[in-house]
């Protein structure tokens, strides 16, 4: 039975990117297509009717939202290369700490890029804390999911090359090698996997997509 | 002989009460601790340093936090009377709403202490998600059709929760006529055996956020001078 999968993102969405990579990463066929967020297509709004956001997968005709949520679906509907453990405990911290990602660290290094001066640095206080738990979780283990990548390296994946372009632009070390060897050496790790590193969006596209936004924040 | 599940909890929380219900269902045995939100006691803050916030669940040591991650951990542990389906799209179905349900008890919530036109935008808000709550259960007996399940305990807050929180903020937004599907799951999810038994005094519980939404009035409205 052919099987039709589309992914409704944009070019640069990180949350988007996630989804890429578990599809991918399943061997799974899809279309792609991007979003213009000023200018929503009908698709969208009909495959995203609460939210109206991106990424929506749309699976044989019915959709689904909320890039965590769609992950999980992929993973238990394809069941090759599982990205969750079969274990409770292990799938239950795996999605506590995906949550945490986006909860609090994405934020947290968001304060730190758009603020200036004081305000960064007590930003930059808050997303050491929250790295450095991270940086725990890293121990004894090449990807947070283990030996290969899982669940959480998809969720965080984001990390591995946003915080490159945002120390770019903001001239600020957030993960330096002395605090945080092993996110580093994740980093790295991640970002060059096969499937993962094809994926990226255009860096000089993101660095002025990004330079744009911090000087729309500080208006 | 120490119970191998323990959950630290506080009387008033919705998000606690979720998991006690969840452990009910599945007929597990455990231990509640009552914690003082108000004055963290040293074992919540060992047990969840990150977050400092109940619930927590311990299992043989194992510690889970977060309600939504708990209530799975739940159903995928003790696998009798399974809260989820196993349809993954029904799952995902399920997942989404819990997460769209937690996001819409804040904004109910903020919509007790705001005023003016902040207060009429969230409570507009409130019914507009509320709708899309009625769509989504449309005819059936419970979220996920005939028995209860995840959802049910996710956006329980509204069976309960939501009527206290109408009644301190002065506000009505679960008009009968206008959420019949969700009038009669009400009224179904609260004579429900393991929830009837399992809820937070009324009397006390309109106090306490009655309290709370005075508190958060007067420091997002500090009080003018006088003129």
């Amino acid at each position: 039975m052919a099987e039709e999968v589309k992914l409704l993102k944009t070019w640069s969405s990180l949350f988007g990117l996630r989804i890429v990579w578990a599809l991918k990463l399943k061997g799974i066929q899809f279309d792609s297509i991007d979003e213009d967020l000023t200018n929503k297509s009908p698709l969208l709004l009909q495959y995203n009717p609460v939210y109206k956001k991106v990424p929506v997968l749309v699976h044989n005709g019915k959709s689904i939202s909320e890039s965590l949520v769609i992950i999980e679906y992929i993973d238990e509907t394809w069941k090759q290369n599982p990205l969750l453990s079969q274990d409770p405990y292990e799938k239950a911290m795996a999605r506590f700490w995906a949550k945490f990602g986006d909860d609090k660290v994405l934020s947290s290094i968001w304060s730190v890029f758009i603020n200036q001066g004081k305000e960064q640095e007590e930003a930059l206080q808050v997303a050491m804390e929250n790295l450095k738990l991270l940086e725990e979780n890293l121990k004894g283990k090449k990807f947070f999911g283990g030996e290969k990548i899982g669940f959480l390296d998809l969720a965080l994946g984001w990390l591995a090359n946003l915080i490159c372009v945002l120390e770019e632009l903001s001239d600020i070390k957030i993960i330096d090698k002395e605090r945080f060897p092993l996110l580093l050496g994740w980093m790295q790790e991640f970002s060059q996997a096969p499937l993962i590193n094809e994926s990226w969006p255009p860096r000089e596209k993101l660095l002025t997509k990004f330079q744009i936004m911090r000087e729309n924040q500080s208006l | 002989m120490a119970k191998e599940v323990k959950l630290l909890g506080f009387w008033t929380s919705p998000y606690v009460y979720r998991v006690e219900w969840a452990l009910k269902l599945k007929g597990v045995d455990y231990e509640y601790l009552e914690e003082d939100i108000f004055n963290k006691s040293t074992r919540l803050l060992e047990l969840n340093p990150i977050h400092k916030k109940v619930p927590v669940l311990v299992h043989d040591k194992k510690v889970i936090l977060e309600s939504h991650v708990i209530l799975e951990y739940i159903d995928e542990t003790w696998e009798q009377n399974p809260l989820l389906p196993k349809d993954p799209r029904e799952r995902a179905m399920a997942r989404f709403w819990a997460k769209y349900g937690d996001e819409k008890l804040l904004s109910a919530w903020k919509a007790t202490w705001l005023k003016g036109e902040e207060k009429a935008k969230a409570v507009e808000e409130s019914i507009e998600a509320l709708e899309k709550i009625e769509e989504e259960l449309k005819e059936k007996k419970y979220f996920e059709g005939e028995g209860i399940g995840y959802l049910d305990l996710a956006l329980g807050w509204i069976a309960y929760w939501l009527p206290v929180m109408e009644k301190v903020g002065s506000m009505q937004l679960l008009k009968e006529e206008k959420f019949p599907a969700i009038t009669s799951w009400i009224s179904k999810f609260l004579s429900h055996p393991v929830i009837k038994d399992k809820l937070p005094p009324w009397d006390e519980l309109v106090v306490y956020f009655d309290e709370k939404r005075e508190a958060r009035y007067n420091s997002y409205y500090p009080k003018q001078r006088e003129n």
